[in-house]
């Protein structure tokens, strides 16, 4: 491990990945504070300029760079516009606007900082401590279970999608599935469902998906309802500094919210926003009497909760990708589909075949989190300015890079076509209330999950691998229960609320 | 019927017609020696059509219960947001896609950016053209000379 430590202290530490993570850093605090463009647009945006670097490990630092950044920009604009560019800040805003308001908007942005970077850190510790020990169980899976692995991912995602949506993240996943068999198969050679259409042959995208499924749907809300466009009034952000007493409050629930969030950004399909509405609800209810009546109007544990939580988690939703390739969050998703076309497999073997990629994001994650906390935190002040942009400007701007993201990847017009096509989908898929990240999971899931499907069948002749090997029957059990449980439960509910008597 | 089960129904059609392929039409191609196969190319897709029209059936007849709450922007009230702004610039970005290739990327991008103002409403013109010449030869110079990708700048007659 020490020595894995060092690769990645020497890898991190070159002046070109030092460079992509303090560029990853600026440029996602920059977008992520602009309300509407959340870390999945912004890394669409970013992975053709990653992809086109060559090299992995600068192209993921790069990547994680801008994932922090934006979570960080995030809360930046929760707390001073309360409107949060990213769902995984919704709860920073509980506490941090009436902190604004109250006129301490820069004790708000220290705090936040601050907790973003403990969070961060602490979660970077514990990915060092728990991704070896899973890879090391990783390598015993065969295909199998590596099937009913991401089965369980798959439906973990449609169960957290909360009540009445777990249809709806259901069919979202198959549709991603579906449009992940369109094309030609590394199996069957044999292309599949293409319609006779050549373009279609190499199947649909992943970054005009990305793009088309994230960027322009948030995009076209912009410009449909410019109310949530909240204009900065740039009023001067002053007085960075907390006191002493302060420091000693939060410090304890900065400490319970980095494990709690980590955790809870393992499981797929929890990530940074249920991380931080749950660290927020914890750390109010923990509280004492006096302190539980200040949350809501300007409690600094408060913010401190969700703002440790929701870094915590975004670390801890590296554990399944970098150990099991299997993406738990959208955002992950598209992680690991920039790490596909750059020629990395994500898995157990990653640690063993490319130690330097492994340990150098790991590395980079302590060194973003610095760069945050040194670098961005002074800028603040100035890069807040962005906020007062005119969104006649800022609009079409954003559209022009979707634009340019899918095009560049390709080099191909049809692509941009396509990409308008499946924005509009998207939208009206956002509209009826469709979670859209399942679908961008199962597209980039589905090559893998019918590769190890075929195998397993290929090896056992047959689907007899499902009661033969009972890792595999165990976690098929389980993503059933997963997928079941949550209806039923509501069932109940609804059932006992009208006052019928329950069966057991 | 509420618009997510109109789109419950779209997809159920798009999931009968992949399914209609996957279980009827896909394997009469498929060579003598694959059919001893256990696993052919349709029987993932089989399985997933399965699972689509399940899953949109569900949600087209109302069997999972949700509560009902209003999302960002409320469809039904379409006509108060700018939808026609909206709509301009998906022509727009159509026509600039079209564009791209035989009209060269700096005159597109310009006009893309500079139209996109226009109809979001600015009209300090005086500022808006240099921006978007600037952005456009800005993002030219990254892509062509740091990244190496070719995107012709000029139309193609002007010998670009």
């Amino acid at each position: 491990m020490l020595e894995g430590l060092l690769i990645g202290l020497q890898t991190a530490l070159s002046m070109q990945n030092l460079l992509m993570v303090i560029g990853g850093c600026l440029i996602g605090t920059f977008i992520g504070m602009l309300p509407g463009l959340g870390p999945m647009s912004i890394i669409a945006i970013m992975i053709p300029v990653a992809i086109s670097m060559g090299d992995p490990s600068a192209a993921l630092i790069l990547l994680a760079g801008v994932y922090y950044g934006a979570i960080f920009g995030g809360s930046t604009s929760s707390i001073l516009l309360n409107a949060p560019g990213v769902a995984g800040t919704v709860a920073s805003s509980f506490d941090g606007y009436p902190m604004a308001k109250q006129g301490k908007a820069g004790k708000a942005l220290t705090i936040a900082a601050v907790a973003s970077f403990a969070g961060g850190t602490i979660g970077a510790l514990l990915l060092m401590v728990f991704a070896p020990a899973l890879s090391s169980v990783a390598l015993l899976f065969h295909s199998a279970e590596y099937f009913a692995l991401m089965v369980v991912g798959l439906s973990a995602i449609a169960a957290f999608a909360g009540t009445g949506q777990v249809a709806k993240a259901m069919l979202m996943t198959t549709l991603g599935l579906i449009m992940a068999t369109v094309g030609e198969g590394a199996l069957f050679n044999l292309p599949r469902f293409t319609m006779g259409i050549m373009d279609l042959q190499s199947g649909f995208g992943f970054i005009t998906l990305a793009m088309a499924m994230f960027a322009l749907p948030e995009a076209l809300f912009l410009v449909l309802s410019p109310k949530t466009t909240q204009q900065g009034d740039g009023e001067a952000i002053k007085d960075l500094r907390i006191t002493g007493t302060e420091a000693r409050a939060i410090a304890p629930v900065i400490g319970r919210q980095s494990v709690q969030g980590f955790f809870i950004g393992v499981l797929p399909g929890a990530g940074a926003t249920i991380a931080s509405f749950l660290g927020y609800a914890v750390e109010r209810n923990i509280a004492p009497k006096h302190e539980q009546e200040e949350f809501g109007k300007g409690s600094i544990k408060g913010l401190a909760a969700p703002e440790t939580a929701n870094n915590a988690a975004c670390t801890g939703s590296f554990v399944p990708l970098l150990t099991l390739g299997i993406p738990g969050s959208g955002t992950t998703a598209i992680l690991l589909g920039a790490l596909i076309a750059l020629n990395v497999t994500p898995g157990p073997r990653l640690m063993i075949d490319q130690p330097e990629v492994f340990w150098a994001v790991i590395m980079s994650m302590f060194i973003g989190n610095l760069v945050l906390l040194v670098l961005n935190l002074p800028l603040i002040p100035y890069i807040a300015k962005v906020l007062s942009v005119p969104r006649t400007y800022l609009i079409p701007f954003i559209l022009f890079f979707t634009l340019m993201g899918a095009y560049i990847g390709q080099n191909n017009a049809t692509e941009l076509l396509l990409l308008v096509g499946f924005g509009v989908c998207a939208t009206a898929l956002r509209f009826a209330d469709y979670p859209l990240a399942p679908l961008l999971i199962g597209f980039i899931l589905g090559g893998m999950l019918e590769d190890n499907f075929s195998r397993s069948m290929q090896l056992f002749d047959g689907p007899s691998f499902i009661w033969e090997r009972p890792i595999t029957l165990g976690l098929l059990v389980l993503a059933v229960l997963l997928v079941v449980l949550p209806s039923y439960r509501a069932r109940r509910a609804r059932l006992r609320m009208r006052g019928v008597a329950d069966g057991d | 019927m509420a618009l997510d089960r109109w789109i419950a129904l779209v997809l159920l059609s798009i999931c009968l017609a992949y399914g209609y392929t996957a279980w009827f039409t896909m394997d009469s191609g498929l060579a003598p020696f694959m059919k001893r196969n256990p696993i052919w190319p349709s029987t993932f897709p089989k399985v997933l059509s399965v699972l689509g029209v399940i899953a949109s059936c569900i949600i087209l007849f109302g069997l999972e219960k949700s509560a009902e709450k209003t999302a960002e922007i409320d469809y039904r009230r379409l006509g108060d947001y700018h939808l026609g702004q909206a709509l301009l610039l998906l022509a727009l970005m159509v026509v600039y896609a079209l564009c791209l290739r035989p009209v060269g990327f700096l005159l597109s991008t310009t006009g893309f950016l500079f139209l996109g103002g226009a109809i979001l409403g600015e009209r300090k013109w005086y500022i808006l053209m240099p921006v978007a010449v600037c952005a456009a030869l800005v993002v030219w110079y990254l892509v062509q000379q740091v990244l190496g990708i070719y995107m012709r700048p000029l139309p193609g007659f002007w010998g670009a």
